[in-house]
């Protein structure tokens, strides 16, 4: 088999080499624009977005089990910066290292690392709550599953301004379609102040967390769990009898996707400035899937790469691009409304030129030219796409 | 067997049925102890069941692709979608000038029938085509992602025709006048139409998949393709009439669907594809009575939900119900065990 990316194939030292100047140019990339360029904000969200699918990639691409419900960890992770970054608990007076003007603010201020490892303790035990009824399930059905969770919590998201949180005077549960607004800017030694018409240091604290998780990832699939969770997904009943904790790999995939989404979930919901439930959408999941599927399941550096180029499409391509083409062909509608349109399109489209994706893993390419997990047609039909 | 492997055992069986029965019996019982009055369950059970019809059809239509190529259509709810739209419009189009008297109601509706079944029944196949075949020799989950990229194409395509906010449709046939009643249940012409659409539909269907030749080849093909390749069955015709006949089903839920609720939006099909979805794994997925059983059920569910808790948690008390009988019965009700396929 011949490799196609030949310009990749460059060695070890080689590899780094070009790992160490894409990381140099990407600290650097915000200081040839303004302050608050869009670019920039572009960036910075496409960095949040590389957290989030890193972690999906964890859960689909190396343990092979399907979510479709991802969002709920996004969810959870706002929701911990909505609770803990504002004055939605108008009550309570907690401040934990937060700036001299949150000081004074009624609320619950924490500083965001603080929420930070807040929201990976919860996430993570909610990754084990929507796995549990997975765990004796098959493929499709753990899909299905995954996404009735996240629509559950979509539904809890809108309603929970009707919820009243027991033990409080009058707390609910969120804020509904109205969203908590305004959250606590992040607050980082060391960095510029974090406000919108400075947006290098939003952008660097993003490109911080890619850089983190990236090496977790890494180092998470290098592992005796990580090869625990390949062997899961190559064949399940051949893993268990070669001795994988089938119960505990599984739980532990879901944790850890789950962590990274509700990290990138509190910067998101920092960032962005608000807590509302019309973002946690089922599309989203989609999103972020579609993001990891056009970079290379299980690849790391194919789903980075899918990560920002979706991105960049959704942000930049389609609204600023695009988005008069239809105008001027005499077509009564602007592309941004049909974003996701676009996205299934380019979904079908993909899966049927290259279902291993831009930067396939090598294992799993393998796999795919075999056919192997295909079904009883897998060893008639030659896969003819090369 | 030990008294935990025995409740265990207990539970498998019945635990499900206990879980079915927990909406309508809390709510039975809260009318009986107010005011003795139970004609309030039995009418959300009664427009439950016709509701839950209309779920059936849209439910068989994923019971039968699951059955036959394992694929979770996710495009199947936008097909239905396509069907309401197709049959408003149709009507629109057509319907003004024949809705002169009973008979040219009829005959319109007919014609509507007709036109939405045909559209999806060909959507459908054109999708199979288009997403799926291609994809036959590949992993499972590539197919599914095309079937996502399809639901959201299908979607932008409402968007696009009627817009992004629900367009209302003509209430031709009064579906909320009342026909008659018995013990207080109130029967309507929208409840009268979702049986006469859909139990002819239902009944010709396993008519068709149990007697006519092409249904023993479907049946053939699901259970084993290879095998029915080598008795002569032609086993991609078989698989475009499953998603033709799906198909031809969506699009008759759809246009009762479009009388029933007498409003349509793009966005519809997303809502009724998941509770059928739901339906059909329920019932087990790959079961014709599966999914027609699910169907009912979930419609029961949905319509006690919507008027006792609030048609806003609606979805999130279906889901529960759908992650409860997982983890009770990941076969679902009338399925059969299955093995562990990756």
């Amino acid at each position: 088999m011949s490799n196609r990316f030949g310009a990749l194939k460059l060695g070890k030292w080689g590899n780094r080499a070009l790992a160490g100047a894409v990381i140099a140019l990407a600290i650097v990339f915000p200081l040839f624009f303004g302050k608050a360029d869009g670019w920039v904000d572009d960036m910075t969200l496409s960095l949040a977005y590389v957290v989030m699918a890193l972690g999906l990639n964890i859960v689909v691409g190396y343990a092979g089990l399907l979510d479709l419900g991802y969002v709920a960890f996004f969810a959870f992770g706002a929701y911990c910066t909505g609770w803990f970054m504002s004055g939605f608990f108008a009550n309570a007076d907690v401040h934990v290292g937060v700036s001299k003007f949150a000081q004074v603010l009624p609320g619950i201020h924490l500083n965001w690392l603080i929420v930070v490892v807040i929201a990976i303790i919860v996430c993570a035990v909610a990754g084990i709550v929507i796995g549990l009824p997975t765990l004796r399930l098959r493929g499709d059905y753990i899909a299905i599953v995954t996404l009735a969770f996240g629509e559950i919590v979509r539904v809890f998201a809108i309603n929970g301004d009707e919820i009243t949180l027991p033990f409080t005077n009058d707390a609910k549960l969120t804020a509904g379609r109205q969203g908590i607004t305004p959250i606590d800017p992040i607050k980082l030694p060391g960095l510029d102040p974090f406000n919108p018409l400075n947006l290098r240091p939003w952008y660097w604290t993003a490109l911080a967390m890619v850089l983190v998780v990236l090496f977790v990832n890494i180092r998470l699939r290098d592992s005796r769990l990580g090869r625990a969770w390949i062997a899961i997904r190559e064949d399940e009943v051949a893993a268990a009898s070669m001795g994988v904790p089938l119960v505990k790999t599984k739980l532990l995939a879901y944790a850890a996707g789950a962590a990274f989404g509700g990290i990138s979930g509190t910067f998101l919901g920092s960032y962005l400035n608000t807590v509302n439930a019309d973002q946690f959408a089922f599309s989203f999941s989609i999103f972020i899937l579609a993001m990891i599927i056009l970079g290379g399941l299980g690849s790391v550096w194919g789903v980075v790469v899918g990560a920002v180029a979706l991105s960049l499409i959704n942000y930049r391509l389609i609204p600023d691009v695009l988005n008069d083409v239809p105008a001027k062909l005499g077509l009564n509608f602007q592309l941004a409304d049909l974003s996701f349109g676009i996205f299934g399109f380019l979904l079908v489209i993909m899966m049927i030129l290259r279902p291993e994706g831009l930067i396939p893993e090598r294992r799993r390419q393998l796999e795919l030219r075999e056919g192997v997990g295909a079904g009883t047609e897998a060893d008639l039909v030659e896969v003819s796409h090369t | 067997m030990s008294a935990g492997g025995r409740i265990r055992a207990w539970l498998n069986k019945y635990g499900l049925i206990i879980l079915l029965l927990v909406l309508p019996v809390v709510y039975g019982i809260q009318d009986l102890s107010q005011d003795g009055n139970l004609t309030r369950i039995a009418n959300n059970l009664f427009s439950g069941l016709s509701n839950g019809s209309i779920l059936a059809l849209i439910a068989l239509g994923y019971t039968l692709v699951y059955g036959i190529i394992e694929l979770i259509n996710f495009a199947h709810g936008e097909v239905f979608m396509i069907g309401s739209f197709t049959a408003s419009q149709f009507w629109a189009l057509i319907g003004v000038g024949l809705a002169t008297g009973v008979a040219g109601i009829v005959f319109g509706l007919a014609a509507s029938l007709i036109v939405a079944m045909v559209v999806c029944g060909l959507l459908n196949v054109m999708i199979e085509r288009v997403a799926y075949r291609p994809l036959r020799a590949a992993p499972k989950l590539a197919p599914l992602i095309t079937a996502v990229g399809m639901s959201f194409v299908l979607q932008n395509v409402g968007l696009l025709w009627l817009g992004g906010s629900p367009a209302s449709v003509d209430d031709v046939i009064h579906a909320q006048q009342e026909v008659f009643s018995v013990f207080g249940i109130v029967v309507s012409r929208a409840d009268l139409l979702a049986f006469a659409v859909t139990i002819p539909l239902v009944i010709l269907l396993t008519l068709f998949v149990s007697r006519a030749r092409l249904g023993r080849a479907m049946r053939a093909t699901a259970q084993d393709p290879e095998a029915a390749r080598l008795m002569g069955i032609n086993v991609d015709t078989t698989i475009a009439l499953t998603f033709l006949i799906g198909g031809m089903l969506a699009g008759a839920a759809g246009l009762v669907y479009a009388l029933y609720q007498t409003t349509i939006w793009f966005f519809q099909g997303f809502q009724a594809g998941l509770l059928a979805f739901t339906a059909a794994v329920m019932g087990g997925i790959g079961n014709l009575k599966g999914a027609v059983l699910g169907g009912l059920i979930i419609g029961c569910i949905q319509q006690i939900s919507d008027n006792r808790i609030g048609p806003e948690w609606t979805p999130a008390v279906v889901f529960a119900y759908l992650i409860l009988i997982m983890v009770f019965r990941p076969q679902g009700l009338l399925g059969e065990e299955t093995r562990e396929a990756g």
